[in-house]
Formats: C-alpha cells, sequence, structure tokens
C-alpha cells in the first residue's frame, strides 16, 4: 500500500476550518516564523477515510481472530465500554484545580475516587494513585515510592531483586530509579529459586518484584515466605500486576504480603490496547507508603461531603505525569468493573485459567511442556521437539497466521528455550479453542511431515517474512521527501 | 453464570473439566495455599450493559461540560475532525496491540511509520519514535536521552517551562546522580546571563519549551549555537500545533524535540490520554526510548515494516535498555497522524493562524480593560499573560461560577504571581466568547 505522504496532491484539503470572526494578526517577525509548512499529506476526506480503512484491514484484532499472546491478555472489549469514555470528553483537566473548580467535576473525581477503591478491594492495598500510565510506568512510581519510604526511614538501599522470568519491564524500572539488579534464576520446579533468593538477600536489598502468577504461569507457593524474608530484611514486596486476571477474589496480594502493586486496566479490566497503547497502570500501597502517593489526589472532605483535588503533602514523591492519569481509560475500567461486579471478576479468573488449563491439557502430547503443573491463566510450551525437525517457534507462528490466528508469544519468556506462552483469556468460546487447538495440533504434525515447509510462510498476508536485519541497519524510519 | 462475557455453558465447562482430569474449577486453584486465599472481596454486584452505561450517563452529568474554556497550560480545546473517531475508532486498530508479528499487523505499523514521518516533518527532525506517554513525560526521557547520548551529568532547566512538566522531570530523575539546575525566568523569558552562568562542560542540556508557560515565544537560535559550542544539546519542549506557524525545533537547531500530543485530535479527556511525541538528529537514534518502526523489504522485495532497534529496549536488554516503556500511547498518536493528515499542509497552517488570530483579538480587549496589562515581553501564540488588579484566583473563581474558565493563574506555580493569569484562545473560541470573557473579566474586576 502506498504511504498516505505519497498520494498527496498540493493543494487538496481534507477538512474545512471555519470562516475567522476576527481581524487577521500582525504576521509574526522573521525569526520566529518557519520558512516552509510541514510537508503533511494533503488529500480529500474520502481518500483519507479510504486510506486508513484499508491500513486498518491489514491488521489482526481481538475483534476479528483470536489473539492469545501470552502476558497481554487480549480479551474482548465491550462495546459499552468506549460509548462510556465518550461521555467525559470535554473535560479540561486544570479545571479541578481552579478556585471551585472541583464542583464542577465531581462526577469524573468521583469515579475515579471509586475506582481506587474498587482496585484496592481487589488487590487488598491500602490506597490507589491512578496516575501511571501504563504497567512499566506504574513499576517506576512503585519503584519511586520504595525509594522515598527508604529514605524517609534512613534505610540504605542498593538493590532490587528479580526473578529471571520476571518482564523485562521489572528490571529496566528499577534501573530508571538508580537501583542495581539482582537476578535470581528459576528453579526446576518453575519458581524462583528459593534457596538462592534466601542467600542473595541482605539488608542493601530495597524491594523484590515478583509476578504472581509468574510468566511461566505458576503460582508461588512460596509467596508468603519470600514476603516474610524480604521483610526481615525491610525489602518492600512489589507485585506486577501483568497477571492479575489469574487470581480475582481467589487472592488479594496486599494479603500475602505484598507491599505495592500495579495493575494493567487495559490488561485485566477489559479496556482496549490500542495497537500498543493507551495503558493505565494505577499503582496501590500498604499504608506505609500512602504518605509518598505522587500529586495531584482526591480526597474525601467529610465536611462538606466532597471530593477535592490535594495538590501537595510534605513527603510526595512529586509527579509522574500531569494529573490523574489515563482518563478515558480509567473510564473504561470502571465501567468495565462495575458491569462485571464481584461475581463476574471471580467468573473471569476462573474462566482464564480453566481455558490455560484446558490448551495445556490438550497440546501437551504434541508440544513439549517444561513445567508441568496446573497451571494458571496462561500456559509456556517449547517447541524443542519441532526444532529436531528444524522447525522454530516463530516458524509456528507464522503458520498460525495462515491459518486466521494471532501468533502467542514466541521467545518469551527467556529461560524457556523456543518459547510458545498461550494466553486464551476467558472471552473465548470452547469452540475457539478447539479450532486453535487442532491448528496447533497440525503444526506438530506438519514439522514432522513437511518441516521445510514452513519457511515460506506466511503466504496468505499483504507482506511475506520481513528483513528485520535490513531495517535496523539502514534505520528509515521516516519517509524522505 | 453470571455474566455473558465468559461464554462457556454448564456443559462445556463440565467437557472441559473432563479433558483436564479434575472434577471442579476449584481444583484448578490448588496450586494456592489454603491459608492464602482471599478472605474478603467486596465488590457490588454486577448489572447489564444499560444499567452501566446509566450509571456512567449519571457520573458525567455530574461534571460541567459546557464551560467556555480559556485555559490550556499544555491542554488545549481544539477542533477535532470527525473522521478521527471513525477511523480510530476501527477495532482493528484499537483491539490489537503491539505489533510483534509484523506480517499480520501492517496496518497498525505502517501508521506509526506514516505517524514518525508527520512528527519528523512537523519539527523538522529526522527521527522520531513510534510514541512515549504524555508530554511532560516525554520531556524527562528527552533529558534522559540527552544525558546518555553526552554521557554527562548537568541539565539546565529553563523555569518558564510549564511547572507540571518541570515537577515530573524532578520525580524522574530523583533518584539518580543528575544534577538540575532551574533557570529562573526573566520576564517570562529565558534568562540568558543565568544560563551563560551556568552552562559548563558538564551540561548535558538546556530543555527549553516554546511557546513557554507564560505563552511567550522567543528564538532560541542563538541559544542552540551556545549550547553546542559548550558540547551540550538542545531539547526543546514545543506544542506541535503551534509548529503550523513558528520555527522548527530543527531550524531553531534542537537536537531533541518534545512535546505533548493532545492538541492533534485528542480529546481532554481530563488530561488523557493523550500521547508524547520525541524526535531527534539522526545520531542519537540508538539512545531513543521506546518503541520504532523501521522500512523494510519482504522476501519478494516488496516494502514492509517492522519494530525496529529493538535492542534498546526492555524486553531485550532488561536493566540496560534505554528506558523502561513498553506499552506507548499508539492510538492516541494514530489520531494524532488522522488529524495531521485531515488538516494537511495547508490546513494545519490555517489552523494556527485562526489560533493566533483569535488571541491576539482577546488580547487587544484584555488589555483595553483598565488596570489589565498584558505581558508584552515577546510575541506569543495562542496564550499569553495578564496582570490583573487583584488576585487571579478570586477573578477565575468568580468567572467560573458563569460558566466561563478565563484562564491559569500562575500564583501557585511562582512566587509574587498572585496578579497573573494565562489567558488561552483556541480556534474553538468565537468572538462573542471573547467579548463575554472580557465584559465578565470586567465585571468581576470592579466588584
Amino acid at each position: 500500500m502506498q504511504l498516505i505522504f505519497e498520494q498527496s496532491v498540493p493543494g487538496r484539503k481534507g477538512v474545512m476550518l471555519p470562516a475567522s470572526d476576527v481581524p487577521r494578526a500582525a504576521a509574526l517577525p522573521e525569526g520566529l516564523r518557519r520558512a516552509e509548512p510541514a510537508a503533511l499529506p494533503e488529500l480529500s476526506e474520502l481518500d483519507l477515510v479510504r486510506h486508513f480503512t484499508n491500513l486498518s484491514r491489514r491488521n489482526f484484532s481481538v475483534d476479528t481472530h483470536f489473539y492469545p499472546l501470552g502476558s497481554c491478555t487480549m480479551k474482548y472489549n465491550a462495546k459499552v465500554l468506549e460509548n462510556a469514555a465518550g461521555l467525559f470528553s470535554p473535560l479540561h483537566p486544570l479545571t479541578a484545580l481552579l478556585p471551585g473548580g472541583s464542583d464542577l467535576c465531581q462526577g469524573a473525581l468521583g469515579m475515579l475516587y471509586d475506582l481506587g477503591q474498587m482496585l484496592a478491594d481487589v488487590t487488598g492495598m491500602d490506597e490507589v494513585t491512578t496516575q501511571p500510565l501504563a504497567g512499566a510506568h506504574g513499576e517506576m512510581t512503585g519503584m519511586l515510592l520504595i525509594a522515598a519510604y527508604h529514605k524517609a526511614k534512613g534505610n540504605k538501599k542498593k538493590y532490587v531483586v528479580v526473578p529471571d522470568s520476571s518482564h523485562g519491564t521489572n528490571p529496566a524500572s528499577a534501573a530508571m530509579v538508580g537501583y542495581e539488579i539482582i537476578t535470581i534464576p528459576t528453579a526446576l520446579y518453575g519458581d524462583m529459586d528459593l534457596e538462592l533468593f534466601r542467600q542473595a538477600m541482605n539488608n542493601e536489598v530495597a524491594a523484590v518484584m515478583m509476578t504472581c502468577p509468574n510468566t511461566l504461569g505458576l503460582f508461588n507457593p512460596h509467596i508468603k515466605e519470600i514476603a516474610d524474608i524480604a521483610h526481615s530484611h525491610d525489602a518492600l514486596m512489589y507485585y506486577d500486576g501483568a497477571n492479575l486476571n489469574a487470581i480475582m477474589g481467589k487472592v488479594r496480594p496486599g494479603d500475602v504480603g505484598f507491599d505495592v502493586i500495579h495493575v494493567n486496566l487495559h490488561k485485566t479490566f477489559g479496556t482496549p490496547h490500542g495497537g500498543g497503547g493507551p495503558g493505565s497502570g494505577p499503582v496501590g500501597v500498604k499504608k506505609a507508603l500512602v504518605p509518598f502517593l505522587p500529586m495531584p489526589r482526591i480526597v474525601h472532605d467529610d465536611d462538606s461531603g466532597q471530593l477535592r483535588v490535594q495538590t501537595d503533602s510534605p513527603q510526595t514523591i512529586g509527579r509522574t505525569a500531569n494529573f490523574f492519569g489515563n482518563f478515558g481509560v480509567m473510564v473504561k475500567a470502571y465501567a468495565y468493573m462495575i458491569m462485571l461486579g464481584r461475581e463476574g471478576l471471580i467468573e473471569v479468573s476462573e474462566q482464564a485459567v480453566l481455558n490455560a488449563n484446558y490448551i495445556k491439557e490438550r497440546l501437551k502430547d504434541y508440544f513439549e511442556l517444561p513445567y508441568q503443573q496446573t497451571c494458571m491463566h496462561e500456559v509456556v510450551f517449547s517447541a524443542s521437539r519441532q526444532l529436531e525437525h528444524g522447525v522454530h517457534a516463530i516458524d509456528i507462528a507464522k503458520f498460525l497466521i495462515d491459518k486466521g490466528y494471532h501468533p502467542p508469544t514466541v521467545y518469551f519468556p527467556l529461560i524457556v528455550k523456543e518459547a510458545i506462552m498461550i494466553e486464551p483469556t476467558e472471552t473465548e468460546s470452547k469452540q475457539t479453542l478447539d479450532a486453535f487447538i487442532e491448528v496447533m495440533i497440525e503444526a506438530a504434525k506438519l514439522a514432522e511431515s513437511d518441516p521445510t515447509a514452513f519457511a515460506a510462510m506466511p503466504v496468505s498476508m499483504p507482506v511475506t517474512r520481513l528483513d528485520e536485519t535490513k531495517a535496523a541497519r539502514e534505520q528509515n524510519v521516516c519517509c524522505v521527501g | 453464570m453470571t455474566s455473558h462475557y465468559c461464554p462457556h455453558t454448564p456443559q462445556e465447562i463440565r467437557e472441559m473439566l473432563d479433558a483436564i482430569g479434575v472434577a471442579s474449577i476449584e481444583e484448578l486453584f490448588v496450586p494456592i495455599p489454603p491459608e492464602l486465599l482471599a478472605k474478603t472481596f467486596n465488590l457490588p454486584p454486577g448489572r447489564s450493559e444499560f444499567e452501566t452505561y446509566a450509571r456512567m450517563q449519571e457520573l458525567a452529568a455530574d461534571n460541567c461540560s459546557q464551560l467556555s474554556l480559556f485555559i490550556g497550560g499544555g491542554f488545549y480545546d481544539h477542533l477535532i475532525p470527525a473522521a478521527v473517531d471513525h477511523l480510530a475508532g476501527r477495532a482493528e486498530f484499537y483491539t490489537a496491540y503491539t505489533p510483534y508479528q509484523p506480517e499480520c499487523s501492517q496496518g497498525t505499523l505502517q501508521a506509526l511509520f506514516e505517524y514518525q514521518t508527520a512528527i519528523c516533518r512537523l519539527t523538522g527532525l529526522e527521527v522520531s519514535n513510534a510514541s512515549l506517554y504524555d508530554g511532560a513525560t516525554a520531556l524527562a526521557e528527552g533529558a534522559l536521552m540527552a544525558l546518555r547520548a553526552t554521557n554527562r551529568s548537568k541539565l539546565l532547566v529553563d523555569g518558564c517551562i510549564s511547572p507540571i512538566a518541570r515537577q515530573v522531570l524532578a520525580t524522574y530523575l530523583s533518584n539518580l546522580e543528575v544534577e538540575i539546575v532551574a533557570l529562573p525566568p526573566l520576564d517570562g523569558l529565558l534568562n540568558r546571563q543565568e544560563l551563560a552562568a551556568q552552562l559548563d562542560g558538564d551540561t548535558a542540556a538546556l530543555l527549553v519549551q516554546y511557546p513557554n508557560v507564560f505563552g511567550c515565544v522567543e528564538d532560541f537560535s542563538p541559544v542552540a549555537e551556545q549550547v553546542h559550542a559548550a558540547g551540550g544539546l538542545l531539547v526543546t519542549a514545543v506544542y506541535p500545533v503551534a509548529l503550523g506557524m513558528l520555527t522548527s525545533p530543527a531550524e531553531i537547531g534542537a537536537d531533541i524535540a518534545v512535546g505533548d500530543g493532545q492538541s492533534l485530535g485528542n480529546p481532554l479527556s481530563f488530561g488523557g490520554p493523550s500521547f508524547g511525541f520525541i524526535a531527534a538528529k539522526k545520531a542519537c537514534i540508538r539512545n531513543m526510548p521506546g518503541r520504532i518502526v523501521g522500512e523494510t523489504v519482504d522476501k519478494n522485495g516488496q516494502r514492509g515494516f517492522v519494530l525496529t532497534l529493538q535492542a534498546r529496549e526492555q524486553h531485550i536488554k532488561r536493566h540496560k535498555a534505554t528506558s523502561n516503556i513498553c506499552s506507548n500511547q499508539s492510538l492516541c498518536a494514530l489520531r494524532g497522524l488522522i488529524f495531521l493528515s485531515a488538516l494537511g499542509k495547508g490546513g494545519l497552517a490555517e489552523l494556527a493562524q485562526l489560533n493566533r488570530d483569535k488571541a491576539e483579538y482577546a488580547k487587544s480587549c484584555l488589555a483595553r480593560i483598565p488596570g489589565v496589562t498584558v505581558l508584552q515581553s515577546a510575541p506569543t501564540f495562542n496564550e499569553f499573560t495578564v496582570s490583573l488588579p487583584k488576585a487571579a484566583d478570586q477573578v477565575v473563581g468568580a468567572l467560573l461560577a458563569k460558566g466561563i474558565v478565563a484562564g491559569l493563574p500562575l500564583g501557585q506555580y511562582f512566587e509574587g504571581s498572585q496578579n497573573l493569569m494565562v489567558v488561552t484562545v483556541t480556534e474553538k473560541r468565537s468572538r462573542k466568547e471573547i467579548d463575554l470573557l472580557v465584559k465578565e473579566l470586567e465585571v468581576a474586576l470592579c466588584n
């Protein structure tokens, strides 16, 4: 397909602006005016609409294809959530900070406040900030809170401990807050090696970051013990909420020793992933960390019964983003939570776990399953058996594309060779799962009968396999013209 | 069965449990030690989508959304062509995720490549990433990028940058060994004397913004030369709609440009989601944070797009990555691209002109009110600072009661600025609304 810039015709317009009802201003002085207008595309509204409509058709998406991308929780996004977000679009965030302004946005403030309370209930935390804009941003906010906690106590802390199965964002977020990383290997049983963890712990450890269930889809039965060990060194426990979809109503991280958590509203709470974002990563904390929460915060004024915006507090870490976070995303998550309610969210986790175990059982004869125990919401296979025939995880992914499935996550977690990480989510029907299982079995059989067939795949897409080396070498990241 | 979002029938659940070889769903949760199971879970009962929507309408009705907005401060009330909502509302875009599998994600990848191109053309710089969270975090990422690129540890920050963005920057860097030197504003402009005194061989970058928080636009090209001569970089935060008219960051000599994309086709939505953009000279590309889309070819030599230079990123480099960012604001960036493509080359310039015309009109009317003076230290775009004969907070509060958000009082951000207010006038404000603002402001000042 042509780039939109290649369709440009000088002088064409896609939108007409209202006529001016004021006099034209004097021109800006020479040094402040750009020499040439930016070379943006010039095309009619129809050509614009056709271009983006046709581009959209070159995507797999949840609404068009099964999308079992592990660790991403690609559940169905209910349409009513989209309608709800539009109800709040004209609100200016600074209004809330003006004198008398908070009275004019009680609905928005109330929604945020209630969302925080509901998230605190799901996670077992005391308070929540909705400011972080994505999961990794929540992690960084959490690390800043932990750093502030230690600083206030006069603790000298240097390290953050992560298991080697962790998401890459965990060590990256800790590093952005100046911590050095200690990585603990995974034991044969699929959890962080408890003995090595015990040995690595010392009084300079600021925090332990855990994903539970972890990226292998396994719930760590020693989690309480790990938390106790961490706390004995005054290290705090950080819960990466990427996999919260597995345990709602079953386990509350705050009850089992976690001090800080981020949740990914775009994963667990049904908001769309947007082709890469926007997400939303509210952070929940235990009481000891409340004084450090970022500003502004929404507080309940008991005298007036109204919600107010607090803009400063003596120990706050400051601000990790502009205001209240990705508000439009939170409107959707709030609608999702009140729609599903208590029983609905429990059912979500139960059926997410049911679906993953169903796939695990039905495929384990065909693909290597490095960790055999009951999994939670996702299952990680290895294509090691197929590799014996020269077929890699990526080949199986491309086979799936030709069959009309978005591939699972491949090559992650890094600790599983040729990993194939499948997260079906709770919104998929048994028929969809069965059909997917059949196609996976077909892939396994083809790997034995005709392993060379994979090299050409996919054949049904607008492009075949792409030359990534060329892209990295040439670094053509914008259209010159 | 309590919700229709989980589709299995009881019969199907039975069949699946049988296939797994367990008697009940509870058995699947056996890996969780019983003593760790939740003892409390208090959410309210669920409801239908209709009742859900009705509740959301109730909440929305508890906001005043009919205000006449003369407030900006980084968030601007601009027109959004209908096509933006419709096209970004295509579920193939909004229910996809990060394009890890390029062959079945060419829609998102090409759109992001086009977005990067639009940002490069707007800023005049050579490379852009595929979006960051927002303008404030983009400024922080731009600063971190400059620290990495120069291997230096000191930042000079113009005090005329949005105070909110400066707070975010300070929070981002609070635990790193970086010296942040704030240059206090001088008459609403960069304090060039202070700059000369502070700029040295440790300086990684000077961070500036235009138009700045006071609305002022100044020529930073001499400053760029000065910073470059000291071996540092110039990072500019910019308002993208203003770039329809103002000198581009590249023309000034900036090395890195950042900004917030809310004004490009994203509703105010109480502050988010919007997107942050970051563009730079090509030499900086390996220090860029976040996703980058690159052009390549497939096995048949056909053009296609992939995520590239991923060895900078957290999922490969972990703690050595250029940033921790994973999810970005892709859909908002797509809205930005559609917005810029709908307006096109001439349209963006026209939009910028309209903004300046309206603001200049409002400025001249407000200047005629006795006791009101306009800060005249530099030309402005669609925002300007006025000094009132009484506390701006009080005046803004009085006008708010009449449905007008008159401006952003600066008192809480700058010492001794209790009477200062920044007034923003976008193309959406009619002459009638501006005249009403002037009238009501006069009334408020008399009382």
